[in-house]
């Protein structure tokens, strides 16, 4: 168990190794006006000169490197230069990951606590209306990029239901339609999940027996179909923060949520390297320990799992 | 002795009777007992033909495409890309709500929507089609060698840990960020990260078919490793190819409204769905406005929509199981 849990561990930091280091290589790529702003205009050359040298930005790229690394262990991600002048990137992030992590695990946990039970309806209900309507559902979602329905829904939904268009911090019914658009797609693939595993499990052999020796459905469904399937899922949970990473970016921009994706929108359109450079590192970050703590539940729930000998791909 | 000559002599006839014939080898016939009418193929089509809604939609795609390619050159067309000007003010044709000269309105700098969304979904379907098309050729070579080559497995295996650790959403955003928008930047960010998926999905098929007894056999009569995976192999696998191809160009039709909106898609001189879509996104205050987005929306849903149900039916049509 514990060489198993090493093994991933260290595969992660390998993974988060390799971003930063590209992260840093491929924003040396960039044009330079990303380090100098809004002052570009009125510096001189020879000023802009210094001014890249005085941030390091002339030194061999090991060196840069070096210092990267240094700054990063230290938990400075530089200063922002478009976005907000001169302040540090990690003051900026800190205001606003309270209100991205609220939306985020909120779209999280909404989507489960619909999707799981809309799934085993389906099931149950297979070929009816209600199974129809859930599967045209989920074609949607799944398939209509996101930004297109998120953008009818923030139209249409606040006008007909008088619903504040933009998020204002003291009003709990602004939150209201962020949080449900943002939860949709994750909603829809829970549902989509939890049917088709609940119409395999249902054909299985053990499933007939306990039906044959007159275990009662409700019964069958808790004790044995469900807790089996919560293995599996418990898989998932972890990757949807990868999902919600996607909408947030959308729903904190439309509905001026004042959070790291409508950040990244914000520091992209002002090329503001630093920002983006700390963003896109916090995200993956996140992402790499949602996926390291999923195998880890897996693991630690799943007796099956090989405990470190010999390769599986999931 | 008199009294039986007859029938002895019968008997004896019988006896140098030929019983039995030699049957004539009829190769034909032989063939005959082993033959049956199936085709792959055609039985595939056959029950994709069943799935009365996914032929209406596979019609659909195939107009929208057709069109799609020839309606620069029907008559009354526009440009999608000039700046019209109205006759009577002399200023630009701002915001003209749909009539008979401009179907579907034209845009907030007096550009023709309706030329401008053919233009558009042409864009988009050849992002979603070259990305589909790298997506499958990319990822079925590293999935067949991953799957098949015993000395390559282990650390094409370690890479993928790692590479597939790496969110999507982030490297997208990382490489249309660096590079210049483009559509051949759009494309190469997709897809780049677009093969992980499918190699994996192969390397997975691969290893449970490959020490199966027909393969086997096939290796032991001395078939070369490049045959086995060509005509032993991948013909097992063209549904789970086909749905994934499918699905590669909603996600790549999506991802670019998605790069778009972030501020990373392509240039507004290059009409998109995704650049249609965000234009008319600012709109969306002012009601009478609103066909702006609502035509480019609906064009985008309908073929998102229409791939994904074609794709999933088509793979459950090529499935041999469902084949009876």
């Amino acid at each position: 168990m514990l060489w198993y849990i090493g093994k991933r561990l260290l595969q992660s930091i390998v993974t988060l190794f390799i971003i930063v280091t590209i992260v840093f290589a491929l924003l040396r790529l960039m044009p330079e006006e990303g380090y100098l702003g809004a002052a570009a205009e009125k510096m001189s050359p020879e000023q802009q000169e210094i001014y890249l040298t005085n941030l390091g930005l002339r030194d061999p790229l090991i060196v840069q490197l070096g210092n990267f690394y240094a700054s990063l262990l230290q938990g400075d991600l530089g200063t922002s230069v478009t976005y907000r002048t001169d302040v540090p990137v990690t003051t900026i992030i800190s205001e606003k990951i309270m209100y991205s992590l609220f939306f985020g695990l909120g779209a999280v946990a909404l989507s489960l606590i619909v999707g799981v039970p809309l799934g085993i309806l389906m099931a149950q209900m297979k070929g009816r209306w209600l199974d129809r309507l859930g599967t045209g559902y989920i074609v949607f979602v799944v398939a209509v990029p996101a930004a297109v329905y998120y953008i009818f829904i923030q139209m249409y939904i606040t006008e007909i239901f008088n619903l504040p268009m933009l998020f204002d911090e003291y009003n709990p019914i602004s939150w209201l339609l962020p949080l449900t658009s943002m939860a949709l797609a994750p909603t829809a693939s829970y549902a989509m999940w939890m049917r088709r595993y609940m119409v395999d499990e249902l054909n299985k052999d053990y499933i007939k027996l306990a039906r044959a020796k007159g275990v009662k459905e409700r019964t069958l469904m808790f004790k044995h179909v469900m807790r089996n399937a919560f293995i599996p899922l418990a898989q998932y949970l972890p990757a949807t923060i990868l999902f919600t990473i996607m909408g947030s970016i959308y729903i904190e921009s439309l509905y001026s949520i004042p959070g790291m994706g409508g950040l990244l929108v914000d520091a992209i359109q002002r090329q503001d390297n630093a920002v983006v450079q700390g963003l896109v590192l916090i995200f993956s970050s996140l992402g790499i320990i949602g996926l390291f703590l999923g195998d880890l539940a897996m693991a630690l729930v799943d007796p099956r799992i090989k405990l470190g000998k010999g390769e599986s791909v999931r | 002795m008199g009294l039986y000559s007859e029938e002895i002599s019968n008997i004896s006839n019988r006896a140098s009777e030929n019983l039995f014939d030699f049957a004539i080898v009829d190769e034909k016939k032989a063939e005959q007992t082993g033959y049956s009418n199936y085709s792959y193929w055609r039985s595939t089509w056959k029950s994709f033909l069943e799935n009365r809604f996914a032929v209406f939609l596979l019609i659909v795609v195939l107009s929208i495409i057709t069109f799609v390619i020839i309606q620069p050159y029907l008559p009354y067309q526009k440009s999608p890309t000039e700046i019209y000007i109205d006759e009577q003010t002399g200023s630009q044709a701002r915001n003209i709500a749909p009539n008979a000269e401009f179907w579907f309105g034209t845009n907030s700098i007096g550009q023709d929507l309706w030329s401008r969304i053919w233009a558009g979904t042409r864009t988009s379907l050849l992002i979603g089609f070259i990305v589909a098309l790298v997506e499958v050729i990319v990822g079925i070579t590293i999935g067949a060698i991953w799957g098949f080559s015993r000395k390559l497995e282990a650390p094409i295996t370690q890479v993928y840990n790692i590479v597939e650790n790496i969110p999507t959403t982030i490297v997208l955003i990382l490489m249309s960020y660096i590079l210049r928008p483009s559509i051949s930047t759009i494309i190469i960010a997709m897809c780049i990260t677009g093969w992980v998926e499918m190699a994996r999905f192969i390397r997975n098929q691969v290893v449970i078919l490959r020490d199966r007894e027909y393969n086997l056999a096939s290796k032991c009569l001395g078939t070369p490793s490049s045959r086995i995976i060509l005509k032993n192999l991948l013909p097992y696998l063209i549904s789970i190819i086909m749905l994934r191809m499918s699905l590669a160009i909603p996600f790549a039709i999506g991802s670019e409204v998605f790069l778009t909106y972030i501020g990373l898609g392509l240039p507004i001189s290059e009409p998109s769905l995704g650049n249609l879509v965000n234009e008319g996104r600012v709109l969306m205050m002012s009601p009478d406005l609103r066909y702006q987005l609502i035509f480019p929306s609906v064009v985008l849903s309908v073929i998102t929509i229409a791939f994904y149900i074609i794709g999933n039916a088509f793979a459950d049509a090529a499935d041999p199981k469902n084949h009876v």
